[in-house]
């Protein structure tokens, strides 16, 4: 519907359209398409660190080259790709299941995917303005304060503007999941992807200070010579691994907690069972979420922060397995007595069951002090990594894309381009990261641009990029999938998977004001109740009346613009002086829209009655 | 069929094998084949570890395959609607206390071993190295023995040495896999440990923190000789005179060369504690150039003329006059004959 719509209007209203919306449909296709452009960008650079590593000794690459690879890598697939990709489902889907009509503040809504896409441009203008930050995603100093060059300075504006976005992100998921739920819906009823969402955002709201502070003392130090990390001057340098890991370590509990959300619907929808152990699923995820604020220092156990410290920090760490381990189990009790169907979705998930214990299982090998001073820093850890962020995050992505397209875009994406995108995604995966758990072992660290002849590491690296084209070839299949599905794809119905929550009660996709009469909630899975127990659809809760809705705005893009223009200024301003006219012109732009967004009275705009009537059908 | 099946499963057999085969890596350099104290306890806890959660792996595998098997809508009639469960008290708490179980199997041995390997406490009467991380070389200082040497460590075998470390520029982390896990070097606290290796033998260092462009040539190696060849080895580094004139005329003259470039303003012969580059006491005995490189004339040669095709990002690099080919000849035929001790590395191959 909208998209036979918008190919009547022009390019530019099209455009227009989606630089000023407000939306969190359309906003969630902002952070598909932002995210997912980062994802390829990112795939790319692995690619090329793949082709580098086919061989002992290749001089494919540049030493200094490889090391911006691996730092854009790692950043480019953290920041840009996994976490907006998880926020455009997030604001794609939430909001329907806990029947509202749009987030809680939806002008922030839309001024954290253009904070968040801006920082993510800022870091990347690194590569047309004289090299990429090269320490590493974690820009460990002192190697990233004395790393030459302006490459880090463009990791620390961009990321401390694209972080803006994500906390302004959790901080409106919040508001809205306390706020916005349907009448009935209460905490106890709500789907596990709005759960997890929730307690995502929470940690959110408590990881990303810590690296918004992490990261202006490293600005200070870099731009305006402090010496927050200057041992000679007196300076700590441990400090910032202990700030980046207290933002880093819950940072991959931001990661996995959605996806196991996404996969506990699915497994819930495609079993035609409703979720095994419900209450225990959503306790171990806030006490992962807990336990994910007091484990940061494994990653820091080779420091010689000494043996009180080390094994407080491992035992802390093994605990996690245990609420992860009831996780694993309540998913196969619920597919355990059920219906499964197996299409493209579901292959995912099932993909990841199997894939994402192994990672788990090496998470608590490397928990494993002693054990760890051998993993630490070697494939091994790059092996674990990639299994629990590929094997649950991209797995979980997947199937929440393929689960909630017909719903996003009103079409069904290809079976059979689903199911080839999944095997060769899959099999490649294994391929390029099983065998690094041996490289790791066999003496081989990670972050190293050659690897000697002659140390048995030619076998392992081979397959390992051999397993990296299966995974591209997947990619690509998938990307051809989407084209195919937007030109002729097969149109969907409101409920095309016999759904149990709320987002499957309305159309595909839906009307710009979500739910033309608020759902009344009867219980958990609220679309199954009805469908198995009631009248096959939801009673509403309140009368057909006029409905209000947020007015578009050009406002959030030129918060963000201005940000990213005095982001250049902060950088260029140790070298020049008409940097400042960058510095203090951006931040004006930013300031003067934020003026304009507080004193001008806004109060949106209503859907009269009498169109909603003509709607219906 | 079944054909097709039994060559698959023969190919995967096959492959699983080799795949445990080459999995040792090269000896001296894999972490599983543990020949030193530290590498043996963090081998000890792998295999628990490994055991203990293969175990899990394999029962969540098996609960799966059964699923997958019996519980397929495409099997069952199309009207059959699940039985919605809520859940199982009993199930659930024995899938809760279960993993703690075997979470503890792994726990306690880990704080044990976590505690052992910091104790550092009888390092008074024992060999003590300073290592010093550097881009991108390793000093050693053997405290109270006036003993400077890079990239080559000897230690005598079957006896704990202890190792102060620090950085003098950014963090390193220094690994010698088959004798002991890592640990950091960092710039603003010295960090302790003891290494102990079992048998003899050369074994490969590596720096195992991201520390630049050439963080992965930043090789080293332990040397672990016998207690006799140790105390030479001591006694003849400590011996050296480093204004001994070289035996050859071109060393001679290369010795002049590096006298006249100021090449000891950074390199030390003798034990200086000139440490700006490395060492260069023993660098005729050296197992490799430039840690990673073989040692020869050819090599050395180039590396005098252009450090930086060798070692990207090195701190040679421009801080040196311009020397020609004949000129840095000489000066590696007098690097080369810098041969002290008899105990070299191939003392400890026997």
């Amino acid at each position: 519907m909208s998209m036979a719509a918008s190919q009547k209007r022009s390019f530019g209203a099209f455009l227009w359209d989606y630089l000023t919306t407000v939306d969190h449909k359309k906003i969630a296709h902002l952070y598909l398409f932002g995210g997912g452009f980062f994802f390829l960008l990112g795939g790319l650079e692995a690619m090329i660190i793949r082709i580098q590593l086919i061989k002992p000794e290749n001089d494919l690459v540049s030493a200094g080259f490889y090391n911006e690879l691996f730092t854009m890598h790692g950043t480019t697939m953290i920041f840009l790709a996994a976490m907006p990709l998880l926020l455009g489902l997030m604001n794609a889907v939430v909001p329907l299941q806990i029947g509202a009509r749009d987030v809680a503040f939806p002008f922030l809504n839309s001024l954290g995917f253009w904070l968040f896409l801006f920082g993510g441009i800022m870091l990347n203008m690194s590569w047309l303005f004289g090299g990429a930050p090269d320490a590493g995603w974690t820009s460990y100093v002192p190697i990233s304060t004395t790393s030459p060059g302006h490459g880090v300075d463009f990791y620390v504006m961009g990321l401390q503007i694209a972080g803006a976005g994500t906390l302004i992100g959790g901080i409106n998921f919040l508001a809205t999941i306390i706020n916005m739920r349907a009448p009935g819906m209460t905490f106890m009823r709500m789907p596990l992807f709005s759960w997890t969402t929730f307690i995502t955002s929470v940690l959110i709201l408590f990881a990303f200070p810590a690296l918004t502070i992490g990261l202006f003392l490293l600005m200070f130090d870099r731009m305006f010579g402090t010496a927050f990390f200057d041992v000679s001057l007196g300076g700590n340098a441990i400090i910032w691994q202990h700030l980046f890991w207290i933002f880093g370590h819950p940072e991959v509990y931001i990661l996995i907690l959605p996806v196991f959300g996404i996969f506990s619907d699915v497994f819930s929808t495609f079993s035609k069972k409703r979720l095994f152990g419900y209450t225990a699923m959503v306790f171990a995820t806030i006490l992962i979420a807990f336990l994910g604020f007091m484990v940061w220092a494994h990653h820091m156990f080779t420091v010689g922060l000494g043996p009180v410290a080390n094994s407080l920090f491992a035992i802390a760490t093994m605990a996690i397995a245990v609420p992860t381990g009831i996780k694993i189990f309540n998913w196969l009790a619920t597919m355990w007595g059920g219906s499964i169907s197996i299409n493209s979705t579901m292959l995912w998930a099932l993909g990841f069951i199997p894939t994402f214990t192994i990672g788990g299982m090496t998470g608590v090998m490397v928990a494993s002090v002693v054990a760890d001073y051998q993993y630490h820093d070697t494939y091994f850890v790059v092996a674990h990594f990639h299994y629990v962020i590929v094997g649950g995050t991209v797995f979980g992505i997947m199937a929440g894309l393929h689960h909630w397209w017909p719903k996003m875009f009103g079409r069904i994406l290809n079976e059979a381009m689903g199911k080839l995108t999944f095997w060769t995604f899959f099999i490649g995966f294994h391929l390029t990261f099983f065998i690094q758990h041996f490289l790791g072992l066999m003496g081989m660290p990670r972050r190293y641009w050659v690897f000697l002849e002659n140390q048995g590491l030619d076998l392992g690296n081979q397959i390992s990029t051999v397993g990296a084209f299966f995974m591209a070839f997947g990619v690509i299949v998938f990307l051809i999938n989407i084209v195919h599905t937007a030109v002729k794809g097969e149109k969907a119905e409101a409920d095309p998977w016999d759904g149990r929550s709320l987002e499957w009660t309305i159309a595909s996709p839906p009307p710009h004001y979500n739910f033309k009469q608020t759902p009344l909630v009867r219980g958990l899975d609220p679309l199954w109740i009805e469908k198995t127990e009631g009248k096959g659809k939801m009673t509403p809760a309140e009368p057909l009346g006029d409905i209000h809705m947020p007015n578009s705005s050009f406002l959030p893009f030129m918060i963000s613009l201005g940000l990213f223009i005095a982001g250049f200024g902060f950088i260029y301003q140790v070298d020049h002086n008409w940097a400042y006219s960058l510095l203090f012109g951006g931040m004006a732009i930013t300031l003067v829209c934020m003026m304009i967004r507080s004193l001008k009275d806004d109060h949106g705009h209503h859907i009269p009655k009498e169109d909603l009537e003509g709607e219906a059908k | 069929m079944k054909g097709w099946m039994g060559k698959i499963r023969a190919v995967f057999l096959l492959s699983l094998t080799a795949l445990v085969l080459s999995a040792c890596g090269k000896e001296n350099l894999t972490a599983l084949d543990p020949k030193g104290y530290g590498a043996e306890k963090s081998f000890d806890l792998i295999i628990i570890s490994t055991v203990v959660m293969l175990f899990v792996l394999a029962v969540v595998l098996l609960v799966y395959t059964i699923v997958l098997i019996r519980y397929r809508r495409k099997k069952q009639h199309p009207d059959f609607v699940p039985k919605q469960v809520e859940g199982n008290k009993t199930l659930e708490t024995v899938w809760t206390v279960i993993p703690i179980i075997l979470l503890l199997i792994i726990a306690v041995p880990t704080v044990t071993a976590t505690f052992d390997l910091a104790d550092t406490s009888g390092s008074n009467d024992k060999l003590n190295i300073q290592v010093t991380g550097n881009q991108y070389w390793w000093h050693f200082n053997y405290e109270g023995k006036e003993i400077q040497t890079s990239q080559d460590m000897y230690i005598p075998v079957g006896e704990k040495v202890y190792l102060n470390m620090k950085s003098s520029d950014v963090i390193h982390s220094f690994w010698v896999p088959t004798i002991t896990g890592k640990m950091d070097v960092n710039p603003e606290n010295e960090n302790t440990m003891y290494i102990e290796a079992d048998e003899e033998g050369v074994y490969w260092g590596k720096c195992a923190e991201f520390c630049g462009p050439s963080h992965s040539l930043m090789d080293f190696k332990v040397i672990a000789v016998s207690q006799e060849e140790f105390d030479q080895w001591v006694e003849d580094m400590q011996n050296v005179n480093p204004d001994a004139e070289p035996e050859s005329t071109v060393a001679q003259e290369g010795k002049s060369l590096f006298q006249e470039n100021n090449c000891m303003g950074c390199h030390a012969v003798g034990s200086s504690p000139v440490q700006v580059g490395p060492n260069l006491t023993d660098f005729g005995n050296r197992t490799k150039l430039a840690g990673v490189e073989e040692l020869n004339k050819e090599n050395l040669v180039k590396w005098i003329m252009d450090p930086e095709s060798m070692k990207p990002g090195n701190k040679m690099t421009g801080n040196y006059p311009e020397v020609s080919k004949g000129e840095a000849g000489k000066i590696a035929e007098y690097l080369l004959q810098l041969k002290p001790s008899d105990v070299t590395p191939e003392s400890a191959k026997d």
